[in-house]
């Protein structure tokens, strides 16, 4: 789950990471407000789940509280790749000398917590990574004991950071980020960027919080921030129904059991010509219910020219499987072609079930993609 | 010879009574495994199918009484962390967590435990281990398994059967099949399996079957060029993965341009891994390479 900026920023400054001022607003006159409530120099910006804000627009400078609403009126609804904005993060603009970085992300490597700091801020740490890698020091906190004192300090110096308190200022910051992203289950927690002001302080700028979908059920303040509006209402029906959808641009809608084989199922489609539609898997032992959620989810795209199944019976039984798609089928009216594979155990019920429906059978996946593929483009 | 679990295999069922548990113990004893003991805290003394498997409070005590020596763990995601602690102290050698949804968090400090233990622990979030005509440990179907000569590692579940069942399909029987699970910190990784099925006589050939993700078929690939001299052939799931969506496995996400399938793809087929383009060609590919 994301974070919006404003979000993650609270949540930071609740850790004693330095913020800036402001807060979030949703109407013009909110964010006249805050710009007066700070009394200098501000900066809006859009809160959507999308890079690249900036260049669409969605950052703005406002020097006095008239300008800030002004602003604020052009960027509230203003669309950024898809997505209304109706929230704008009103924070005072400040100066600074340098940009750095900092961040905590999960390193399936070393299966440990890593934290991540550089000298080259206010850029994507991936884009460092390519141009000057030697700017980037990693070190991996400790796996019981957490992110220990000297290992923060050295990240510091290892920055070239030189004034002792600043390198201070910087070792308090990771270590209070480091507790975030353990205190919150995070994925990343990463401030980008952390910029060191005139007077040689720190301040973190723009920071960003993914969480770990499995750790939210320990974080019900967490969940309540979620911001489902970047979340299409059909990925958010499959969630409350618990199937994994993920909606992509293509004609076929793939239903599988399995999450490696609903990936292969796309790439198989891919591979005879079509475009899937979505990745789809119901899990395993799914019964009529599920089926049919699924198929509603799957069939509520309008671009979907033909539905796949695909599924294999190892301790699911196929004869069950074919029911719940039957079943479900009598519940939803489409004209849609659909293409079934079922196999593994009891298929052969499981195929003389289907062979009384409307279903069109195949025998293997390539076989299934490619009746697919000729279905979708009939 | 197999590797990991063979005809010495004692298992030790932890939440033996929960549905899952008690299903899959059930498929587990009818493919042979001995399964010597359940562990239901508050429900030691008691039995567990029909009477069957004895249940006790603790591993401990369960280790103890029957000398179990592989833990496999079906309890819920909250309490699966815990559960791993529990078999990695009690002495058992290898424990398998086949619980989907556990915070990555909790595997990271799990995973260090289990490491001082000297325990090597499969998954979470994988279907397990079978060596097929000998044990079950997980929930693998049996009946889609032969015993023979090619031993393969997953990721993932039903892609797999996919896979074991074209092969039984072609004449092509199994040595061991593992997996490894789909969550971005797991107990046992792609490098550790090829090694056991490199010096595992039985095993003349591998498949791997990968997914996007991680880099783990990066370094799969980089241990393979030194250290493999059995024919391995490969397939990775998710080569039409949009980026930044996790797609099903919590590890399974393409994130910076990093993991995706093209780059593992081209990185195993660099050491001279067969890569199959789609998973009903892994079986004929075995054939080939076995000559």
């Amino acid at each position: 789950m994301k974070l919006h900026e404003y979000q993650a920023r609270d949540l930071l400054a609740r850790y004693g990471i330095p913020v800036t001022g402001g807060g979030v607003a949703s109407t013009p006159a909110e964010a006249r407000t805050i710009a007066e409530q700070i009394g200098a120099k501000v900066v809006i910006k859009a809160q959507v789940f999308v890079g690249g804000r900036g260049k669409a627009g969605g950052v703005k400078l406002a020097e006095t509280p008239e300008q800030a609403e002004q602003v604020a009126s052009q960027i509230l609804g203003m669309d950024i790749k898809g997505l209304t904005v109706e929230k704008v993060l009103v924070a005072e603009a400040i100066s600074y000398q340098k940009e750095i970085y900092l961040s905590a992300i999960l390193d399936r490597t070393t299966k440990r917590v890593m934290m991540i700091a550089s000298s080259e801020g206010g850029v994507e740490i991936e884009e460092v990574a390519k141009t000057n890698p030697d700017a980037i020091i990693k070190i991996a906190a400790h796996p019981q004991l957490g992110l220990l004192d000297y290992q923060a300090r050295e990240l510091a110096f290892a920055i070239g950071l030189k004034d002792g308190k600043q390198a201070r200022q910087f070792a308090q910051i990771a270590s209070a980020l480091y507790r975030v992203f353990v205190e919150t289950d995070a994925s990343l927690a990463e401030i980008n960027p952390l910029v060191i002001r005139d007077d040689g302080s720190l301040q973190a700028l723009d920071s960003k919080v993914l969480l770990d979908d499995s750790g939210l059920f320990r974080h019900p303040d967490l969940e309540a921030l979620r911001d489902s509006s970047d979340e299409p209402e059909a990925e958010r029906q499959a969630r409350e129904s618990e199937i994994t959808f993920i909606k992509l641009d293509g004609t076929i809608g793939c239903m599988v059991n399995g999450a490696g084989l609903a990936m292969a199922t796309m790439d198989v489609v891919k591979l005879y010509g079509g475009e899937p539609a979505n990745f789809l898997d119901i899990g395993g032992g799914a019964g009529k219910d599920k089926v049919k959620a699924a198929l509603q989810i799957i069939l509520a795209d309008p671009n979907v020219k033909a539905v796949m199944f695909n599924i294999f019976g190892g301790i699911t039984r196929v004869d069950e499987v074919a029911r719940g798609i039957i079943a479900a089928l009598e519940e939803v009216d489409t004209q849609v072609p659909m293409i079934a594979r079922l196999t593994g155990t009891n298929e052969e019920e499981g195929r003389r079930l289907l062979a009384e429906s409307r279903l069109i059978p195949a025998a293997t996946l390539a076989e299934a993609a490619q009746k697919a593929v000729a279905a979708a483009q009939a | 010879m197999s590797i990991l679990i063979n005809n010495e295999t004692r298992l030790l069922v932890q939440g033996i009574t929960g549905k899952e548990g008690e299903f899959h113990t059930r498929q587990m004893i009818a493919y042979g495994t001995p399964v010597v003991a359940g562990v239901v805290p508050g429900r030691g003394g008691q039995t567990a199918i029909d009477g069957q498997v004895p249940v006790f409070n603790t591993v401990r005590e369960a280790v103890e009484a029957t000398g179990a020596n592989v833990s496999v763990i079906y309890v819920p995601a909250a309490f699966a962390p815990d559960a791993i602690r529990e078999s990695a102290a009690a002495g058992i050698a290898l424990v398998v967590c086949i619980t989907e949804g556990i915070p990555a968090l909790d595997m990271v400090a799990t995973y260090e435990f289990v490491q001082q233990c000297g325990v090597r622990l499969i998954g979470p979030n994988c279907p397990g281990l079978l060596t097929p005509g000998a044990a079950k440990v997980g929930i693998i179907p049996g009946n889609i398994a032969t015993p023979g000569p090619v031993g393969v590692v997953s990721k993932s579940g039903t892609l797999t059967y996919e896979a074991v069942d074209a092969l039984t399909r072609l004449g092509l029987g199994q040595s061991s099949i593992v997996g490894i699970g789909g969550d971005p910190i797991i107990g046992t990784n792609f490098v550790d399996v090829l090694a056991m099925f490199q010096a595992d006589e039985q095993t003349k050939a591998i498949v791997l079957i990968g997914e996007i993700g991680g880099d783990a078929e990066i370094q799969a690939a980089n241990f393979i060029k030194t250290n493999v001299t059995k024919p391995v052939v490969a397939f990775i799931a998710g080569q039409t993965a949009p980026e930044g969506k996790r797609m099903g496995h919590a590890g399974a996400i393409i994130s910076g341009g990093e993991g995706t399938a093209q780059e593992k793809i081209r990185a195993l087929e660099a050491v001279g891994v067969k890569v199959a383009r789609q998973p009903t060609d892994i079986a004929q590919l075995v054939k080939e390479v076995l000559g």
